[in-house]
């Protein structure tokens, strides 16, 4: 599918179902997230936020339809691809998912080791995003040092130093002071002018409300609606 | 790639000491028990053989046969199958050679008044001749020779030896069948506990977009070097007792006849080899279950 401005669809559910026993965790999303869009997921607490975001990097199946990422079919993808799909996002996770016993350095490196890029590529892409984060200085810190703002921009780093396609971040400020919340949301903003596609999942209207975007509304695990939030100025929806 | 997996493996090794020391002692144990016994039958193969080699069946002939009949009966054990050389000994230079054998007891001999001694034909076999059945069926031929009083292979002992040795041959396979499914078990729980300890990273990896060699690798270089290490500690050990001992057994037992040796290079190789095997095997054991999940 394109869009009004010509972009193709990148992200495709199609009566998406996820259900957990006899809970529904998703009821029947169907959607389109076009190339560059900068979309917030958002609803309240229980709404399937996190699960669509499960959904999207093949860390849960769907119990029922069909998703496409870039082209490709989820359902369709064998177990070995898997990590292709997942080299096509940088994933920031609500609770950070740093590696205690590894350095900052060697956390954000890990996504370039996996993918099999040369140590002198790695050391400099490595070098110049943690740079872009603040956290060059900070390089051989473990994450347990680390203050929460920092620990998120690392994670921030990890996500996208291999330069996705889309960035998908699960409550990014949730647990961050104003200041640190705004440096992220730069930082994301910075990685969407670069031409990712930004997925946030957060039920902070302030920071939507701030920042502005398509906004997608879940509520008891159904699209309920979609709409464009200018920045600072469409607050009709809240 | 392979130098990165191999510093991860250094690196879980060195987090999870206690339990790699403890996987380290009982591959080193297995090995040591399971090299003894080679080393066990590696020697006593060559005592076998060196002992193989002297075979010879004594023939006595029945006291009434005359002097002449003896070069017939010679010709006829040397006709028998398996039989390489006969020489005859007369009773009396089996005399003249018993006295001189027992100089000390001389006395022994002095109120001799008839020669006990029977004439006799020693017997020497083919080398492809000296299974313990062969030599017993030609024995059971030469006792029907009418002439022949009785068949005395002196090392009939040393049939009874072989089959022991052939039943120790058979508990030893055993016994490594069982120290190579142990040694791979524990190898196997060392892994999984180390993978349950680094579930959380193993998860990240996976989420960032490693390919499952790129996590299975280093715990495959961590059994391997387990494995390895594990062989030579077990070796080692076994040379410093095989030294402690070595002298002392040949000195007291084989008085030079026989040298007690090591294993050679390429045994000790492929020991190691196999110790590797079991450490990357148990690995893979518990990669697999845990990656399928």
């Amino acid at each position: 599918m394109i869009d009004t401005n010509g972009k193709r669809s990148i992200i495709r559910m199609f009566h998406v179902h996820r259900n957990y026993g006899t809970k529904k965790a998703l009821i029947d999303i169907t959607l389109d997230i076009f190339k560059n869009d900068f979309v917030f997921l958002t609803g309240a607490s229980g709404a399937g936020k996190t699960t669509l975001l499960k959904l999207l990097y093949s860390a849960e199946p769907v119990s029922e339809g069909q998703v496409l990422i870039d082209g490709m079919n989820l359902s369709r993808i064998p177990r070995k691809r898997l990590p292709l799909l997942r080299r096509k996002f940088g994933i920031i996770f609500q609770d950070y998912k740093l590696i205690a016993s590894r350095t900052v350095f060697e956390n954000v490196s890990l996504v370039l080791e996996a993918a099999g890029k040369k140590r002198r590529l790695i050391q400099k892409r490595v070098a110049g995003v943690l740079r872009l984060v603040g956290m060059e200085d900070r390089h051989t810190a473990y994450p347990p040092s680390l203050s929460g703002g920092e620990q998120q921009r690392v994670a921030v780093a990890r996500a996208i130093v291999g330069d996705p396609k889309i960035i998908l971040a699960d409550e990014p400020t949730g647990s961050l002071d104003d200041d640190s919340a705004n440096s992220i949301m730069k930082l994301l903003h910075g990685v969407h002018i670069r031409g990712a596609t930004v997925i946030i999942a957060t039920h902070d209207k302030a920071l939507i409300r701030k920042t502005g975007g398509r906004v997608l509304f879940l509520k008891q695990g159904r699209l309920e609606g979609s709409s464009i939030i200018d920045k600072y100025y469409d607050n009709s929806m809240f | 790639m392979i130098i990165l997996c191999f510093k991860r493996a250094i690196e879980d090794f060195r987090n999870n000491r206690l339990l790699n020391v403890i996987t380290l002692l009982t591959i080193s144990l297995s090995i040591l028990i399971v090299s003894a016994f080679i080393l066990f039958f590696i020697n006593t193969s060559d005592i076998m053989s060196f002992w193989k080699k002297g075979l010879r069946v004594m023939v006595y002939v029945k006291p009434h046969i005359p002097p002449s009949q003896m070069p017939e009966l010679g010709r006829q054990i040397k006709s028998l199958k398996g039989v390489k050389d006969v020489r005859f000994i007369s009773k009396e230079a089996a005399l003249r050679q018993l006295k001189s054998q027992m100089k000390r007891q001389a006395s022994l001999f002095e109120n001799l008044a008839k020669n006990p001694l029977p004439d006799a034909f020693e017997t020497q076999l083919d080398v492809n001749f000296q299974s313990w059945e062969k030599v017993e069926a030609l024995a059971t031929q030469i006792e029907a020779l009418e002439a022949v009083q009785e068949v005395e292979y002196g090392q009939r002992w040393l049939g009874r030896i072989t089959q022991i040795f052939n039943l120790f041959t058979l508990a030893g396979y055993i016994m490594c069948g069982i120290f190579f499914m142990a040694a791979v078990f524990i190898v196997a729980n060392t892994i999984r506990l180390v993978i349950y300890s680094r579930r959380d990273e193993i998860e990240i990896m996976r989420l960032v977009g490693a390919a499952e060699h790129f996590i299975k690798i280093p715990f495959y270089f961590q059994g391997l070097m387990q494995g390895a290490i594990g062989a030579v500690i077990g070796l080692t050990i076994l040379l410093v007792a095989y030294w402690f001992m070595a002298s002392n057994i040949e000195q007291e037992t084989f008085s030079g006849l026989f040298t007690v040796r090591f294993l050679s290079p390429l045994m000790a190789g492929l020991i190691i080899l196999l110790s590797m095997l079991v450490g990357w095997f148990g690995s893979y054991i518990s990669l697999k279950q845990y990656l399928k999940t």
